[in-house]
């Protein structure tokens, strides 16, 4: 789940110098549209799945029209409206569901022994998916026309600008593919987690200890990171058992040193340097 | 244009009439509780039943006069924001003229929605929070802090008292069952000051029970994966899981539990746990997770199935703690008829004396104000969700409780 956030949020910046706040508020949109599908409409999971991604992903390239692209020059701008994106999202799920927890069965019940470990199938569900996922990502990226102009954009804007591509079109595309991602995983992730309207808050500060990791813009970074804090969290837990709420703050200091130590991330490219 | 002035006037005039008439004849009830959550839920659902019923019979006599019972509904917001729930303390006391205030659930926000309701003199029973200092406030300063009474739950070192009852007889069923002398006990507490004082009393209370601790795992209280913390529990042997839980943790504990099908049994603070919607929360995982509560078809007094009937036909749910607002709301009538008035100093002289049978427990005050702890009156229940049902075990003296179960091994 870290993986799909991390590279949809790096990507986003990557190619538009989009620092979208509600990346983690889009997964969780497509958690609650997941669980109204699933819950009160009774379609399938496939199909509550497709819809809810594909209906998350239309909608935030609408909200990248309307709220994002009239500021885009000015990346406070984009950075305020982001947050208040994301907290208008968390009052709309709050006034239409209230703060109720909600859960959303298994789409695969019962568990594999691995080692000694009880591994339930819904998170070995969660791995495939994430692998499908970014096989298809990489193919998009490295094997499609798209993917080339993607690439040309973050590499550097003016001059693909300059070579004729519609670098805004290019940045819408890139918004859909990167909220996808995050769709995906509001999906796959909501029957194991719990649907409420705060639940983007801790992957928020995860997903951007991860980038900062990673370097900001890297996507092969943002997998790597994204393993690096998911096993410092658990080592946290596993070596300071009373301290397992630490694993946050954990994650949060690392991004911290890395900022001091090596602002350019794992991958990333030097803040100072000109792309 | 003389005319026109002369109709607005007489309007106005007749407008602050009706107005005055309107709140001589009601007493107004401001239910302050986080609205959009099910512990505002409850707060309004049971006061709601409390109004209907007492106008439904005439009202509230105070002083020979009948008055209706009007309630005030006020959003805290105390989940997100203790600003807003001191506002909303302010709002109903200054512009909607309350006379009594009844609610509040998260203890930080209660602690400063005391603090307002007291400089407005205003009596407050409060029906969620159980922080200690709540009480200790009117040890401490008796004279500003005497209008506050704690209706439930009880204060949180009673809390422990119950847990720990409980917990001794979930022990000696494991022993019994299992053929061990000292059953294991993880400790799984969300990481808030709530707990802090349970945990220590854990782990000092535990061994002298003849029980192990087998470790303390802290998530938060928003934690939405517990697989490391139930790994490391797994491993560790525990039989018994004593959860101090809030938050949403409670559903992912309960959930994970069941998808790793654990031989471990949770007992503890689950308030998650307490709702008829956890079940479902929990995808139908939670099987055998146990926590306190206070309300379930069970003879804990004379009212209580009958109340707890009519809140389910009512609002097709069982009431969670939250909604002993309408034992609150009985036990004010109480004392106003008895005292016949609705000074504030006077009914806190006759609630200071008085004993309330309510609907979830019989109630009597200590001089902090807080519940005074017996089992059976006070100390609530102990339940357990055995196939979608939330089960009563405890205490078993009392008529309609059920066995306690263990995971199969």
């Amino acid at each position: 789940m870290y993986a799909l956030l991390a590279i949809g949020f790096s990507l986003i910046f990557g190619v538009a110098r989009i620092v979208n706040i509600a990346h983690t508020a889009f997964y969780m949109l497509a958690a609650y549209c997941f669980y109204t599908l699933l819950a009160k409409t009774g379609l399938g999971f496939l199909l509550s799945g497709l819809i809810s991604v594909g209906g998350v992903t239309a909608f935030s390239v609408l909200c990248y029209r309307l709220v994002i692209e009239p500021v885009r020059e000015h990346e406070a701008a984009v950075l305020i409206a982001t947050i208040a994106l994301a907290l208008i999202f968390q009052e709309l799920m709050l006034f239409t569901f209230g703060g109720h927890f909600l859960g959303i069965p298994s789409t695969l019940e019962g568990a594999v022994r691995l080692l000694g470990v009880s591994i339930p199938y819904q998170r070995l569900l969660i791995l495939a998916v994430a692998a499908a996922m970014l096989i298809i990502v990489w193919y998009v990226l490295y094997r499609t026309r798209l993917g080339l102009a993607i690439r040309a954009t973050a590499n550097d804007l003016e001059v693909a600008n300059l070579m004729g591509m519609n670098v805004h079109r290019v940045a819408m595309a890139t918004v859909a593919l990167s909220v996808s991602l995050a769709a995906v995983a509001g999906v796959v992730v909501a029957p194991v987690f719990v649907v409420d309207p705060f639940m983007w808050l801790a992957p928020l500060v995860t997903m951007l200890a991860i980038v900062v990791l990673g370097g900001l813009g890297s996507l092969k970074g943002s997998l790597i990171g994204a393993l690096i804090i998911g096993y410092v969290e658990a080592i946290t837990v596993f070596a300071v058992p009373a301290g397992a709420y630490l694993k946050g703050a954990v994650a949060l200091l690392i991004m911290v040193v890395v900022l001091l130590a090596r602002p350019e991330g794992l991958f990333g490219v030097a803040f100072e340097e000109e792309r | 244009m003389l005319r026109s002035f002369t109709v607005g006037l007489a309007a106005l005039a007749f407008a602050a009439v009706g107005n005055s008439g309107a709140h001589a004849q009601t007493i107004k009830i401001a239910i302050l509780g986080p609205m959009a959550f099910v512990q505002g839920e409850n707060h309004w659902a049971g006061a709601e039943m409390a109004r209907d019923e007492i106008n439904k019979a005439g009202g509230i006599t105070v002083g020979g006069k009948r008055m209706q019972v009007e309630l005030i509904r006020a959003d805290t917001n105390e989940m997100t924001s203790v600003p807003d729930a001191t506002n909303a303390v302010e709002r109903v006391i200054t512009r909607d003229k309350a006379d009594f205030l009844i609610g509040g659930f998260r203890s930080e926000a209660v602690l400063a929605m005391q603090e307002v309701a007291m400089d407005y003199k205003k009596i407050f029973l409060g029906a969620g929070a159980a922080h200690s200092k709540l009480g200790a406030n009117v040890e401490a300063n008796y004279d500003r802090y005497k209008y506050w009474f704690r209706y439930t739950p009880t204060k949180d070192t009673d809390l422990a008292r119950t847990l720990f009852a409980v917990m001794g007889s979930i022990a000696q069923q494991v022993r019994t069952e299992l053929k061990t002398d000292a059953p294991k006990v993880a400790l799984l507490a969300e990481k808030a000051v709530w707990t802090e004082g349970l945990i220590a009393a854990a782990q000092k209370n535990l061994p002298a029970m003849k029980m192990e601790v087998a470790g303390l795992w802290q998530p938060s209280a928003t934690a939405t994966d517990v697989t490391a913390e139930l790994s490391a529990i797994d491993r560790s042997g525990a039989h018994i899981v004593f959860t101090m839980l809030s938050g949403p943790v409670g559903i992912v504990v309960g959930r994970q539990m069941g998808e790793r099908n654990m031989k471990a049994v949770a007992w503890g603070i689950n308030v998650e746990g307490q709702k008829d919607e956890f079940w479902k929360a929990a995808a139908g995982k939670a099987q055998f997770v146990a926590t306190l509560d206070t309300y379930a078809e069970v003879e804990m007094t004379p009212k209580t199935i009958p109340f707890v009937r009519a809140f389910k036909q009512r609002y097709n749910k069982a009431p969670t703690y939250n909604a002993a607002t309408y034992d609150a709301i009985m036990f004010l009538r109480a004392n106003i008829e008895q005292v016949g008035s609705l000074d504030a100093d006077r009914l806190v002289a006759a609630m200071e004396k008085a004993e309330h049978v309510g609907t979830g427990s019989i109630v009597t005050f200590d001089k902090r104000h807080d519940l005074v702890w017996a089992v059976g009156k006070t100390a609530g229940i102990a339940v357990q969700w055995q196939d979608g049902q939330k089960v009563p075990f405890w205490p078993p003296n009392v008529k309609g409780m059920k066995p306690f179960k263990l995971p199969a091994r």
